[in-house]
């Protein structure tokens, strides 16, 4: 084969292989973009002010919102991110700096375990562990078992990324005579710190999303709740209810309430984007 | 608090034979007399089974600029990394011997390793500016990270000077230390170590991403920081040990080969091998 011809051949292949790339990514693309299309095109029509402000109404009576959901799910994930941020991240970053150990191997063994059990599991376990002492259902209880979801998985995504920053930057921090532990906090966290903050957003959404686990433990409330011991409301259990209902206005309602909890994930996902943006000029 | 570190301490392997002293003798305390700034005695490291340093023992006076030289892969950046324990880090590499400075035992028990460093800096063989940092902040890192105070704006101008990067970057001091190019980054972590004002400084091919002009700026700081400390600089480059240091030590396969004065290693070597790598016969 002379020179050009395998050069044109070379092109040939090229472009076949970039377009089967295409073709690939469309193909991935189709279920993403029809959940996008079918949220938004059934549950935009109910979508008004209200709907974000005002509390449900019986069945039967125009109007109402999801508020109190609304509010239930940012409340108890704010209580889950309360408890499970510090502990995922703080367990992660034990992993990373000093989990060479038993006690390491063992914690990073029970993470992965952890990590795989189904949420319905931990919806059980956080209501024999808060419900059934407590006596009746709470936000504090949905938050917890939130919290059990995010902690594993957060732990071994921040071990990870500080695992990841090159040790020479710790040994340029130790020999300019920097102590141990401020050169982890102040040098090696602080490098993986804007992929922490990804991980831990999107530990956020994956719990503002979950249904499971609040069944048995904040279960629902028709009403505004911040009392963290009272039973409470939540997006996902507000669409599940609205979803399994006989009504066509109550399904109507839980696609619309869908497209809000979509609009709560995807400010989060903007969120991280805005917090992990480098404030260095020319940062690579 | 400092982990327990990676390196095991170890004493030499042959105790230094005294004149009738009896066994049960407790050993000599190090000799705090030494004339040497940092003294090295017996060193070995070993990654593993790897013994990639193999029982060398020399002196560096203070304010004179020992040049160590040797092929690639022959050891000198476990040589220097040794002196300010940089290897307590790396998983499976072990210390053996003594490593005084100012006549202190870098390597016994109880030295934390944090006050060494912060008398004995280091320039990496690679430039590793902080990514986090900003050019001002790499700069200042020594000193903020230790909470150092004073006028940290005049520091970082004077050592960016003297690290020949200020004219380069005055005018972006709040980029990101990363975009730099790789010889200016080179130039930023001298400016970074020369800013906590170590009395060693440890320098692993400064000059190897450097063009002419920046190298010889760089050579003309060794001359200038020679007054004040002392430094041990590896180089691939004959002419700049030549032109820099006072002392040179030759390294192949671990081992010091040859010891002297500069200008004795280059014009009349002892050894054979110095000669031929050297005279460029190999290397
Ligand atoms: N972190 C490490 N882990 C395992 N082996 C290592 C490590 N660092 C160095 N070595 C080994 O030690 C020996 C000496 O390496 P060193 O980096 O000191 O060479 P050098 O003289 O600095 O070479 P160069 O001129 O290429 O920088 C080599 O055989 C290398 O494989
Ligand atoms: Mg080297």
């Amino acid at each position: 084969m002379n020179l050009h011809s395998s050069f044109t051949y070379r092109k040939v292949v090229d472009r076949g292989m970039a377009l089967v790339c295409a073709l690939f990514f469309a193909l991935a693309f189709i279920p993403l973009l029809s959940v996008l299309w079918l949220v938004i095109s059934k549950g935009a029509a109910g979508l008004s002010w209200s709907f974000f402000t005002q509390l449900p109404k019986p069945v039967g009576e125009v109007g109402g919102g999801v508020g109190n959901a609304l509010l239930g799910t940012l409340f108890m994930v704010g209580l889950a991110c309360l408890i499970g941020l510090p502990l995922g991240v703080g367990a992660g970053v034990f992993l990373a700096e000093k989990g060479d150990g038993t006690v390491g191997r063992s914690v990073r063994f029970m993470a992965e375990v952890l990590s795989g059990v189904p949420s319905i599991v931990v919806g059980i376990v956080a209501y024999a562990l808060v419900v059934i002492p407590m006596g009746h259902f709470s936000a504090i209880a949905g938050g917890v078992a939130l919290a059990i979801l995010m902690i594993p998985t957060l732990a071994r995504a921040t071990e990870e990324l500080v695992r990841v920053v090159p040790a020479s930057l710790r040994e340029a921090s130790l020999a300019l005579g920097v102590a141990n532990w401020r050169t982890s906090i102040r040098v090696v966290i602080r490098t993986a710190m804007s992929g922490i903050v990804t991980a831990c957003l999107l530990a956020v959404a994956r719990a503002a999303g979950e249904t499971a686990p609040l069944l048995f433990t904040a279960l629902n409330n028709q009403y505004w709740n911040t009392d963290p011991r009272q039973p409470t409301a939540s997006l996902t259990v507000a669409i599940f209810n609205y979803a399994i209902s006989p009504y066509d206005d109550w399904h109507a309602k839980a696609w619309t309430a869908a497209l809000v909890l979509l609009i709560v994930v995807g400010l989060l996902n903007i969120a991280s984007r805005v917090l992990t943006r480098s404030r260095l000029k020319g940062a690579r | 608090m400092s982990p327990a570190p990676a390196v095991q301490i170890m004493p030499p392997e042959k105790p230094v034979p005294m004149v009738s002293a009896p066994q049960q003798q407790p050993p000599l305390a190090p000799e705090p007399e030494t004339p040497f700034k940092v003294e090295v005695q017996d060193l070995n490291v070993y990654f593993r089974a790897n013994h990639a340093i193999r029982h060398v023992t020399l002196g560096v006076k203070p304010q004179t600029v020992l040049a160590v030289i040797g092929p690639s892969g022959c050891g000198k950046s476990t040589f220097i990394r040794a002196l300010n324990r940089m290897h307590d880090l790396v998983p499976g590499a072990r210390v053996e011997g003594r490593v005084f400075v100012d006549g202190e035992d870098l390597y016994a028990r109880g030295i934390d390793p944090v006050l060494l460093r912060r008398r004995v800096g280091m320039v990496f063989q690679r430039p590793n500016p902080f990514p986090t940092m900003s050019i001002y902040e790499n700069v200042a890192a020594g000193l903020t990270l230790n909470g150092i105070g004073g006028n940290h704006a005049e520091i970082v101008e004077h050592c960016l000077r003297q690290a020949a990067l200020w004219d380069e970057v005055k005018d972006r001091l709040r980029h990101a230390g990363t975009s730099l190019s790789g010889g200016q980054q080179q130039r930023l972590c001298i400016a970074r170590a020369l800013a906590v004002e170590p009395e060693v400084l440890l320098m692993d091919e400064p000059a190897s991403a450097l063009d002419p002009i920046a190298t010889a700026k760089i050579e003309e700081l060794i001359h200038e920081l020679k007054e004040k400390y002392t430094i041990v600089i590896v180089t691939h480059s004959m002419q700049q040990a030549a032109r820099v240091s006072d002392n040179t030590a030759f390294f192949y396969l671990g081992e010091l080969i040859e010891m002297g004065p500069t200008a004795q290693i280059f014009t009349n070597p002892r050894e054979r091998r110095t000669e031929d790598y050297v005279t460029g016969k190999f290397g």
